[in-house]
């Protein structure tokens, strides 16, 4: 007689969760069980917005299909756990069903953050992360001719985008001067600005949102800005980020702040018991990220690592070089390394942007050492193995200048810019 | 219409409708339809009738594209694609189905209700093409003549819809341009113009074994009395098969062909481009696949090992190439073929490829044996034009056109091109043996959204492969470049590169830990022989 294999359950089917199972079933047989309160299968977060604008159905975002779990031995549980006994090793789920685990990933996301605005829970007030949320908006658009969406950011330009699909009107209080301002340099988020103001979106800056007001049936009728104006609406979208969704684990033993706090090795604090992705919160820094990273690629990352962890590789999370995309309306954006919105010290930028105002490029160094820090790439695909190497081995400005070229991911055929960059920055810099 | 049954749409204005100057460019293209038809009940018109009609169908696709796309931002848009009856299975799509459908059948075997009259005067709507014809090659209009027009008519009005769709895209751009200049300049003015110059009807870029004809004792026969044109001409064909085709393949890909070149390609691209997302991506489509497009090209070349076979001499005093001597050396030439391929590239092929080339191959030179041995004068138990009677009627006319357009709306623009095409069949083998062409994934940036899969015509899982840092290698693949166009995070690039880890199935996403990248490309390595399962 075998012993029966190790019990992995995973609460979350997103990207961290469905990550962390298909690498542990790679290399090992352990049982695995992942549970999600949200959907049968795992589907594409990032591809939400693609299903309301109708360039896809909701099979479409789903990456895999039925076959693949069951011939992978994953086990798919569609429940909500209400309750964890890590003690005992045991999981409540809201039916009052209890399902035994021996080692636990929590894989749960994040939600929408709301900050107490009077008149939040109104109808037709809603944020965007879940498969809910989007039957949600299915709803409220409805016969809605006005939208205001608090917050610029990624998820309110995708709001912004799919709203505009359904000639709905769109208008975004931004609390910065600019979009995306506390990411992205100044010169970007103005050209950002100017592409989605082009797609007949109103911006409106430095205004934020004093409260939401409704009408007597209980659905938002207007929402007053901070700067005391009213603009009447039919939906509210909120998108001033989003928090780790760890609500369930309040009774727990499982010691939690903003997110739930993990040592580098993904470990919470109550043995065999792990977390991943945007519910996250790293104690110990890692180099200049963020404690708490919702973002797609950071929560893969730690599907990847945690899986060693579990299989017994016991493996730090350590991720590599900052990457991250997004797509404005029609301008993709990609970044490596860092260009920070405010330069740091020592750090400079050059911006170059292309006449038909639809490429941009903005590159970080160190004035001192040369060094090469990081770009923000607009309307150019660039590859992300070569800025990787790049960045790895400290490449010098000028080379990283010289040798643009490599670096281009664009289709074939595509024009080329990078002697046009190459001479701007020139200018730019014997200017400075 | 239906779209609230497919999707989860209960909004109020999803945005499928259309917009007044759409209506009306919709009316004039109608209004075009509508003359043909009227002809077809022999409504007579006047010589412009013709140019009437013609005009106001390019006219009508025109003023809808421009109103589409003129004005608005350069960048794809697939707004609404899933909410439109018309290309997402609803009863517009089924009407057009079933009408192309319908004009197939009556096309490849009732042209008599067009009005095609090989003994006389033809009536209906061959009528009506009979000046245009007369004015290229001198000769009356025949039901191919009103199909070739209409179908170059097609490639070029919706070409231009298709240019200002992608016209931020200038491999599309260019590439478009191509189709339209190889269906109007080789398929379907130059062998007409051959045909007013007393040569054979000829086109050099319908390659054998999509151009199954070639070799057909008629067509060898038109050839030979042409004198030095026309062995040129089969030297061509032949030259095309073994030398241009699998050098240009070498280089670029099957696309150089499938979505550059071929007319069967051309349409699919342009008339057949809002029903890409269409195509089957399940697994068990793409078994199906691999099964049914190599039977097909099997069937093409025992066919025209048949027809040629019968076509020849016993007596070698005649032409050194007898009946023996053509039957054996194409015996030989597969035998040499397929134990080249198992030799050199076997950890290339799955399993079951291995298998079904073996079964093939033993079947072909099991029927040969038999028959040759038997002395029964047939090589494959039928005579060869009774094996290209067959070969007509079930891939030429039902596969290819019954099914391979007329369902465009309901299973996806290339139907024929995936499942059927004998000349798709050969070129994937090259592109996926042989060729320096791939679909580069870009580090770590998929987002699994399934854009790619979702927009590949040929019914490819881009994204599986994408979302695990592998480059596409795939012998279907047309290289049409839209999985690249759609992709919102730059990471799909179609390129001809050097062949050394153009496969690499041990790739991972980028971004994470190099040394837990090199641990993972590891256990890629060592799962390869039991992973069966894409993880």
């Amino acid at each position: 007689m075998s012993k029966e294999p190790e019990h992995v359950v995973i609460i979350g089917n997103g990207v961290a969760g469905i990550t962390a199972a298909r690498h542990i079933r790679k290399i090992s047989d352990k049982r695995i069980t992942v549970i999600s309160a949200e959907s049968d299968y795992f589907f594409s977060r990032t591809a939400l917005m693609y299903v309301y604008m109708g360039h896809m159905k909701w099979k479409n975002i789903e990456p895999y299909e039925e076959w693949f779990w069951k011939e992978n031995r994953i086990e798919l549980k569609r429940a909500r756990v209400e309750k964890l006994n890590t003690a005992a090793k045991i999981l409540i789920f809201e039916s009052g069903e209890q399902m035994d685990y021996d080692k636990l990933i929590l894989a749960t996301g994040s939600l929408p953050r709301k900050i107490g605005w009077e008149g939040e829970n109104l109808k037709g007030v809603q944020g965007l992360v879940t498969k809910q949320d989007l039957e949600l908006l299915e709803e409220n658009s409805q016969g809605c001719k006005k939208a205001v969406i608090v917050g610029g950011g990624l998820i309110g330009v995708e709001l912004a985008e799919m709203l505009h699909t359904r000639n709905i009107e769109v208008t975004m209080l931004i609390r910065e001067q600019s979009f995306w301002r506390n990411v992205l340099p100044e010169k970007d988020a103005a050209f950002i600005s100017e592409h989605i103001e082009s797609h007949g979106v109103e911006l409106e800056f430095g205004t934020q949102l004093d409260k939401i007001i409704g009408d007597e049936t209980g659905r938002v009728r207007a929402i007053l800005t901070s700067t005391g104006e009213e603009i009447f609406c039919d939906l509210v979208g909120l998108s001033i980020g989003v928090v780790p969704n760890i609500s369930f684990l309040k009774d727990s033993e499982i010691e939690t702040n903003v997110g739930i706090l993990v040592d580098p090795y993904l470990q919470t604090s109550v043995e065999d018991v792990f977390a991943v992705g945007d519910c996250v919160q790293q104690r110990e820094q890692i180099d200049d990220r963020s404690p708490v990273e919702a973002v797609w690629y950071t929560a893969r990352m730690m599907g990847e690592t945690v899986a060693q962890t579990v299989c017994g590789n016991l493996f730090r999370y350590n991720p590599g070089k900052w990457f991250n995309s997004a797509k404005f309306f029609d301008i993709e954006y990609q970044t490596y390394g860092r260009v920070w919105p405010d330069p740091k010290e020592d750090e400079q930028h050059l911006h170059w942007e292309h006449k038909n105002r639809e490429k941009a490029i903005t590159i970080a160094f160190n004035t001192k050492s040369g060094k090469f820090l990081g770009i923000n790439t607009f309307g150019i695909r660039m590859k992300h193995e070569v800025f990787d190497e790049w960045l790895r081995e400290e490449k010098g400005l000028e080379f990283v200048l010289t040798n643009l070229r490599n670096a281009n991911f664009d289709p074939e055929f595509y024009s080329r810019h990078e002697k046009e960059i190459f001479s701007s920055f020139k200018e730019d810099f014997v200017r400075s | 219409m239906s779209n609230t049954k497919h999707n989860m749409s209960l909004a109020g204005e999803p945005p499928n409708r259309l917009n007044t100057t759409q209506k009306i460019a919709t009316g004039i293209g109608w209004t075009g339809v509508f003359i043909l038809t009227l002809s077809l009940f022999n409504v007579s018109f006047p010589d412009w009738g013709l140019w009437l009609s013609l005009g106001l169908i390019a006219l009508g696709v025109i003023i809808f594209a421009n109103d589409q796309y003129l004005g608005k931002p350069t960048a794809v848009k697939n707004n609404g694609i899933w909410f439109k009856s018309m290309t997402s299975r609803g009863v517009l799509a089924w009407g057009t189905g079933i009408l192309l459908t319908l004009f197939y059948i009556v096309l490849y075997w009732h042209p008599q209700y067009l009005g095609y009259n090989p003994d006389g005067a033809n009536s209906g709507i061959i009528a009506l093409f009979d000046p245009l014809s007369r004015m290229i090659s001198g000769l009356p209009a025949s039901q191919w003549f009103v199909y070739g027009t209409l179908y170059t008519l097609a490639i070029l009005a919706f070409g231009y819809k298709f240019l200002l769709k992608y016209r931020h895209n200038r491999y599309e751009v260019i590439r478009t341009f191509s189709v339209m200049f190889f269906q109007l300049g080789f398929a379907f003015l130059l062998p007409e113009i051959l045909m007013r110059l007393n040569q054979p009807y000829y086109n050099p870029v319908n390659i054998w074994p999509l151009n199954y004809d070639l070799f057909a004792d008629y067509k060898l026969q038109e050839f030979f009395s042409a004198g030095n044109v026309g062995v040129l001409m089969i030297l061509f064909g032949i030259a095309s098969i073994f030398i241009i085709t699998p050098i240009l393949t070498y280089f670029y890909g099957k696309r150089w062909y499938c979505s550059w070149v071929c007319g069967c390609g051309g349409l699919a691209e342009t008339a057949g481009d809002p029903y890409r997302h269409l195509s089957d991506k399940s697994r068990s489509a793409w078994k199906f696949e691999r099964w049914i497009i190599h039977s097909v090209l099997v069937f093409v070349v025992v066919m025209t090992i048949g027809v040629i076979y019968s076509f020849l001499n016993d007596n070698p005093a005649d032409f050194w190439l007898t009946k023996d001597v053509f039957l054996w050396s194409s015996a030989g030439f597969l035998v040499l073929f397929f134990a080249l391929i198992m030799i050199f590239k076997k950890d290339q092929l799955a399993a079951d490829a291995k298998k079904a080339a073996t079964i093939f191959l033993v079947v072909i030179l099991a029927i040969i044996s038999v028959n040759y041995f038997s002395g029964n004068g047939n090589i494959f138990f039928f005579h060869g034009s009774q094996l290209r009677t067959w070969y007509g009627f079930f891939i030429g006319a039902a596969f290819s056109g019954v099914i391979g357009v007329g369902f465009y709306p309901i299973f996806g623009n290339r139907v024929w091109c995936r499942f059927g095409c004998p000349m798709a069949a050969i070129l994937g083998m090259q592109q996926r043996l042989f060729s320096r062409f791939r679909i580069t994934t870009n580090g770590g940036q998929c987002i699994s959204c399934g854009n790619c899969s979702t927009y590949c015509e040929m019914g490819i899982d881009v994204r599986a492969y994408a979302q695990k840092g592998e480059n596409i290698v795939r012998s279907s693949c047309v290289g049409c470049g839209i999985c690249a166009d759609v992709c919102p995070r730059g990471v799909l690039k179609l390129e001809n590169g050097p062949r050394e880890k153009r496969i690499n199935g041990d790739g991972v996403l980028l971004g994470n830990d190099v040394d837990l990248l090199d641990l993972i490309r590891e256990q890629k390595q060592s799962n390869k022989e039991t992973e069966s399962s894409r993880l």
